[in-house]
């Protein structure tokens, strides 16, 4: 067994142990969305890993200086405020990227993976172990997004990293070659390409079991109900509202008196 | 005023939110075993994207463009969307107690669901005006809710059917939201 919280392990754990796209099924809005090609994985997973990495170093740099109270709102914004600076860079540096994934950039704010690592890990560990989480889990999820990515590019056009891998069937000069199966790279082949993976780790996560080394359960949606996820607090702004009618309830009982 | 309408029916169907957008995927496939709590949900969103892509288009147009701040518009629309929703659930709880009851529940669960904050982006980044942003949020957030209660109705169907062992649960859940994915495609040649 690995140590604790050391830089490797982090990495092992992001890439492989907890890989949250595979193991985890979280942030599961930019995996069906951006996948569409290999290249555009790559870029939204190395978008998503800059932010982890930079708002994981910060939330843990200042999580004694955060009230209990406040803190989701805080780490709303300063995730925030990453991902605009994220968004300006991609902008002006590769206008094509940004193009290809438009809105889902500012929308990494919302990506659960990235409030879930502030919430249960880089709260509660120091900076420099928080900063590996964070690229442990940035890298895995854009592993798993670049090989999903592959995936639906190479069945939806026979291309990998847009170059023609497969030689194209030409009916017209009847020309032998790859037909593609093109609904692969429009929106239906999101859903079946997950749908395939998360079969696979049912069937996988079950030999694990029967073999005693069962994997970490999974977090996200997909685990069921939103609200049994272990980062719903964190989806659904649960505990800021808890906070906010705990607050209220205080003002009320003042009006009381 | 046609194209008004032409805008709803557009966001609602041939746009799709959950289905050819991805957006709100969470409560997609994690509030919709039943049909009620579907429709529920559905209302609930349809409630919180409306009142949302009017504030958050309000706050654009005579904060953020007028002082060159239209930058922050990430940080101030998703603060406003959260501290939005909570006001509209303290608001509810006070004085609409039966309209409380019936959404109250999945208020919370959309405090930074994605379809709200993607919709507020969407209306900036297409250059809606206020009138034109409120009814494509409505457009799209009925889109959700058709779509969410259709899933609900065919997994209350399939509970009973004979699925393959890797595929029980969420994964039949996806293969059945990729079939209405296509049937959806089957709108956009509508408009």
């Amino acid at each position: 067994m690995m140590e604790k919280n050391t830089p490797v392990e982090r990495l092992y754990n992001g890439i492989i142990k907890e890989n949250p796209t595979v193991v985890l099924f979280l942030g599961m809005c930019p995996t069906l969305a951006v996948t569409t090609s290999a290249i555009n994985g790559l870029g939204m997973g190395l978008s998503t890993t800059v932010v982890l990495t930079m708002s994981n170093m910060m939330i843990s740099a200042l999580r004694n200086i955060i009230p209990d109270r406040v803190r989701m709102p805080a780490y709303i914004v300063i995730v925030a405020s990453f991902v605009t600076m994220v968004q300006f860079l991609v902008q002006g540096f590769v206008p094509s990227l940004y193009a290809s994934l438009g809105i889902y950039i500012p929308l990494i704010v919302v990506n659960c993976i990235i409030l879930g690592r502030a919430e249960s890990y880089a709260s509660k560990n120091k900076v420099l172990p928080s900063i590996f989480d964070g690229l442990g889990m940035g890298f895995g999820f854009t592993i798993a997004l670049t090989i999903l990515g592959l995936i639906r590019e190479i069945l939806g056009a026979g291309q990998a990293f847009g170059h023609q891998l497969l030689p194209l069937a030409d009916s017209a000069t009847g020309k032998m070659g790859y037909t593609p199966i093109t609904i692969f790279i429009l929106a239906p082949g999101a859903f079946f390409v997950l749908a395939l993976l998360v079969a696979i780790m049912n069937v996988v996560r079950k030999k694990a079991e029967e073999k005693g080394k069962p994997l970490p359960p999974a977090q996200g949606c997909l685990a069921g109900d939103c609200a049994g996820c272990s980062a719903s607090s964190m989806c659904t702004g649960k505990s800021s509202v808890s906070t906010v009618s705990a607050a209220t309830s205080e003002a009320d009982g003042k009006e009381e008196k | 005023m046609k194209e008004l309408i032409l805008l709803a029916v557009g966001s609602a169907i041939v746009n799709n939110v959950v289905l050819s957008q991805f957006l709100g995927l969470c409560p997609f496939l994690g509030v919709s075993k039943k049909t009620e709590t579907a429709a529920g949900m559905g209302g609930a969103v349809i409630f919180v994207i409306t009142i949302a892509s009017f504030v958050t288009s309000l706050i654009y147009k005579f904060i953020l463009a007028p002082t060159g701040f239209t930058y922050l518009q990430t940080i101030v629309f998703i603060l406003v969307i959260a501290a939005l929703v909570q006001f509209v659930e303290m608001f509810l709880k006070k004085n609409v107690k039966s309209l409380y009851n019936s959404l109250g529940v999945y208020l919370p669960l959309i405090t930074t669901n994605c379809a709200v904050l993607g919709v507020a982006l969407k209306n900036v980044t297409n250059g809606y005006n206020i009138l034109e942003c409120v009814i494509y949020g409505f457009g799209t957030a009925v889109g959700f809710a058709v779509a969410i209660v259709i899933l609900a109705g065919i997994r209350e169907k399939i509970e009973y059917n004979d699925i393959p062992e890797a595929f029980k649960g969420s994964a039949i859940v996806l293969v059945t939201a990729g079939l209405m994915a296509i049937a959806f495609f089957g709108f956009s040649g509508v408009i």
